[in-house]
């Protein structure tokens, strides 16, 4: 269905190829995964499928794409949108119309498709995507995950035979992202839909893929293959595939399912040992350095935090969980002082953070925000950086010092939009750190990142934390809140429905739940580390 | 003809009707008739607006129109022209060099200088008001579907320009948002002028994105429309517009020469009507339950004429009272009878549909 023949791409002004001879086929009714680090062209390579690019992004493509039969250098996106359907990043950037109907009638309209016809296929799509409650809804009342099957809807109900989707789950919950995936698993099998996904969890995605094409980056070569071939040596391993490298299991398991029934022998070698104890260890906690009482907040007739109570302290590293709109957000901005509290009080050193004049607001506690491109303004890095050093007053020079400390090598000379994912998001880090807050919030930090880049920035995060910072961040991503987290807080509906130590909030619930802690219950390990740690330990004895 | 099943009336019917009604407040000064098509225009979105986003214009359309009248009462009290009359107060006057001499600065202000910029204002405003009901009553995203598919070519431009304002208004609060994280101040001329670079390049970011998911949903996909035919039917379009706007400029200002009033306007539909003809069967595009046109909508747009006709039969002493000599504005009864007629579609209309678990809604924060 999709065939690449040594395709390259240069985007103007590059002196490299962001994907160079490349050449791999898809066949039909396959679930085809592509992985690989931050910046390895991975979305180009999505979108050279339906000629978006080179025609909306510019640059140059050497070979030839074919998708469905005809070539992307003789149609233009709208003459293959019959065969191809694209829902990029943001599903609610590409949306059209404001209703749910008219999005999902919106490109059959373009195609000429008849009425009676595109009315029949509206329906079996609200059907197969579980949406014919939402179908009279605005798409701004939509939720992230709905937003995602609609924009799904849309493609498909054009009578698209290939999906292409980027990132489909990173915006999204745990539950949300298994809606998608499972309607996503359910076209392949029922329909023979082609889909071709970009994602960077693999825990969520790995078991539904037929195929993986691998994008090392760096200029070394594309490579397709079956995901028991690919993955376990990969660098973007799931969790789980670790953890049956490291216990030597072959083949090496890629869902959850597999590798519980393997893992019988490891919960018995493991059987009596305290997981707790395996953990990275902390310093104990500190004096109390947020408090907040009583906090409600609300955007017109709906109630965002109904009335929330929390105390964080020093060298605590807390997780803020919860479903997409359960007010994690909401929660980050009252803290750092963007929101005035409506009823309830947030202190910070014994003030109010909303009262705190900017300047001195940031010496006393930082946000990254979950778009951390609109703390970028500046042109250059060393700019950025320089612009830091003013804002914070403090002595020219630190902010580049931080960012060093954080990720190395980059070039003071690049553009903030030019950086990889994970790159700006040490830059902004860098930034809110450079007045030295002895408060981190950190909103959705491991969007987009890959495996790692998740890495450095956990170890960033328990460095910080061991400086005696108290770090918050909300997230969806259980498998970071796993390994770095010591405490868990659950938002539902504006209320906190859990606060304990991670492990405890974690280990037991069906969402939340990282891979080594479904493949090793009833015992509560969290990461593979933890294993590793104990694996050493019981060999020993 | 009374129609209870909850539906959206088809838009290009709220629009002839709104349009009916802003003409019926092009042709006259008088306060009173002015007065009463804010309120008709006030009531029927009060009954009939849909729960949507984009159906709270109305409020912003009724500000804006007293913004109007307050500006032209205050230009008239500084920058005026002189009407002789009843003084109400005098300002200092400026003594302007010769090269300016025809504009006027302070001096005495009369009763009747106000009443008569009052007047002017209030005309504006409802012209404003009615606008602001048509928007507040049918989506934006509807209206553009209703137009014909030749026209769809502007509507990328528009569908872009729609989803502008309210994404720069978020755009601009985070960027705000984010000077505050730098401890930049986040108030002030400055950070706002600061502000404005990084909300157009998002704005701008996110007009790409929305045009490229156009494209690659098949949007302007070539029909089988010849390149000739196109170019008759732009020009037929273009023609007829422009033969409708004289003629509708000829209908609003009575001096106007009789023949730039019907024969333009019937010659402007003719051409457009001809351009609908030869353009809709070759698009290639389809449409997803169109709006019908039935009884209601039929009655809508009456309700909008009568209003008119009633106005134009209205003499023009009726239209316009006279402000020197002061005298209190007449009531044509005619005039009001037909504006009170455009009320009905309050009734006349079907409801529109409740949205469903409205108030549980959770809004993607």
């Amino acid at each position: 269905m999709i065939s690449f023949d040594r395709v390259s791409v240069t985007y103007p002004g590059s002196d490299r190829p962001t994907l160079s001879d490349v050449s791999f086929e898809v066949p039909e009714g396959e679930l085809c995964l592509i992985v690989g680090p931050t910046g390895s062209g991975k979305s180009t390579l999505l979108r050279a499928v339906n000629g978006l690019v080179p025609r909306f992004t510019g640059g140059s493509v050497a070979g030839t794409v074919t998708v469905g039969g005809r070539d992307t250098a003789g149609h233009t996106p709208r003459e293959l949108a019959d065969v191809v359907g694209y829902v990029g990043q943001d599903p609610a950037a590409g949306f059209v119309t404001d209703h749910v109907e008219d999005e999902l009638a919106y490109a059959m309209e373009n195609l000429g498709i008849a009425p009676e016809v595109m009315r029949r296929r509206i329906e079996d799509v609200l059907d197969l995507l579980a949406l014919h409650d939402l179908r009279d809804r605005p798409l701004s009342t939509l939720s992230g995950g709905q937003q995602q099957r609609v924009a799904i809807g849309a493609a498909l109900a054009a009578g698209s035979r290939i999906l292409i989707l980027d990132e489909p789950t990173s915006a999204l919950d745990p539950a949300a992202a298994e809606d998608v995936l499972a309607a996503l698993a359910r076209l392949v099998h029922d329909l023979g839909v082609t889909v071709l996904v970009v994602e960077h969890r693999l825990e969520r995605v790995a078991q539904f893929a037929d195929r993986v094409i691998e994008i090392p980056g760096d200029g070394q070569r594309v490579v397709i293959g079956l995901p028991s071939e690919i993955l376990p040596d990969s660098a973007t391993a799931p969790p789980v595939a670790v953890l049956g490298r490291l216990a030597g299991w072959s083949p090496v398991p890629l869902t959850v399912r597999d590798a519980r029934r393997r893992a019988e022998s490891l919960r018995e070698r493991l059987a009596g040992l305290d997981a707790a104890t395996f953990a990275p260890v902390r310093a104990p906690h500190g004096a109390r350095t947020v408090s907040v009482r009583g906090l409600r907040a609300a955007y017109g007739p709906i109630v965002a935090l109904r009335s929330i109570d929390l105390d964080l302290h020093a060298g605590e590293v807390v997780a803020v969980m919860g479903r997409n709109g359960s007010g994690k957000s909401t929660l980050l901005e009252h803290i750092v002082g963007l929101r005035t509290p409506v009823t309830g009080r947030i202190e910070i050193d014994g003030a109010q953070p909303h009262r705190f004049e900017p300047r001195h607001a940031i010496r006393r506690v930082g946000l990254v925000p979950q778009d951390n491109a609109v703390l970028l303004y500046h042109d250059t890095v060393a700019a950025e950086c320089a612009a830091a050093d003013a804002d914070a007053d403090v002595v020219p020079g630190r902010t580049r010092r931080i960012l060093d400390r954080i990720v190395e090598g980059i070039d003071p000379q690049a553009h903030p939009r030019d950086l990889s994912e994970g790159q700006r998001l040490c830059l902004a880090m860098a930034i809110v750190l450079a007045a030295d807050p002895p408060v981190l919030l950190l909103d959705e930090p491991t969007r987009g990142l890959d495996y790692g880049a998740k890495r450095r920035l956990i170890a960033v995060l328990s460095s910080l934390a061991a400086e005696g910072r108290t770090i918050v961040l909300a997230t969806h991503d259980v498998e970071v809140v796993a390994s770095v987290a010591d405490r868990c807080v659950v938002l539902a509906d504006g209320d906190v429905v859990a606060d304990g130590p991670a492990r405890e909030v974690v280990v037991h619930s069906p969402v939340f739940a990282p891979q080594v802690a479904k493949v090793m219950a009833p015992q509560d390990w969290l990461t593979v580390d933890e294993v590793v740690a104990a694996l050493a330990v019981a060999e020993a004895s | 003809m009374r129609s209870t099943e909850p539906r959206l009336l088809h838009p290009v019917a709220w629009w002839v009707w709104a349009t009916c009604l802003a003409a019926c407040a092009l042709r006259t000064t008088n306060p009173v008739l002015n007065g009463l098509i804010i309120v008709v225009a006030g009531f029927v979105v009060a009954w009939r607006r849909p729960d949507a986003p984009w159906s709270r214009s109305f409020a912003s359309a009724l500000r804006l129109g007293a913004l109007v009248i307050a500006i032209r009462v205050v230009f008239q009290i500084v920058f005026g022209v002189r009407v002789p009359g009843t003084t109400l107060f005098t300002i200092p006057e400026v003594t302007l060099p010769s090269w300016a001499a025809g504009v006027a600065l302070g001096g005495p202000v009369t009763a009747e200088a106000l009443t008569s910029a009052l007047y002017q204002g209030l005309r504006l405003a409802a012209v404003i008001a009615c606008f602001g009901a048509a928007t507040s009553l049918c989506s934006p995203y509807r209206t553009l579907r209703a137009l014909p598919a030749v026209l769809h070519e502007a509507g990328v431009a528009v569908t872009v320009a729609l989803s502008f304002a309210p994404q720069a208004v978020i755009s601009a609060r985070r960027v705000r948002e984010a000077r505050r994280l730098r401890g930049r101040r986040d108030r002030g001329v400055r950070a706002w002028a600061a502000s404005a670079m990084p909300v157009l390049e998002g704005a701008l970011d996110r007009a790409v994105a929305l045009a490229a998911s156009m494209d690659g949903r098949g949007y302007g996909r070539p029909g089988t429309m010849t390149p000739s035919r196109r170019r008759t039917v732009s020009v037929l379009f273009l023609l007829g517009v422009v033969a409708v706007a004289i003629g509708a400029y000829g209908a609003l200002d009575a001096g106007a020469p009789g023949v730039l009033r019907v024969p333009a306007v019937v010659l402007g539909l003719a051409a457009v009507l001809a351009g609908f003809a030869l353009s809709s069967r070759t698009t290639g595009r389809s449409r997803h339950r169109p709006d019908p046109w039935r009884a209601p909508e039929w009655s809508t747009v009456l309700t909008g004429l009568v209003a008119l006709g009633a106005s134009i039969v209205t003499p023009t002493a009726a239209l316009h009272p006279s402000v020197s000599p002061l005298e209190v504005p007449m009531v044509p009864m005619v005039a009001v009878l037909g504006l009170l007629v455009a009320v009905l579609p309050a009734r006349l209309t079907p409801p529109p549909p409740a949205l469903v678990g409205a108030s549980s809604l959770v809004v993607a924060a």
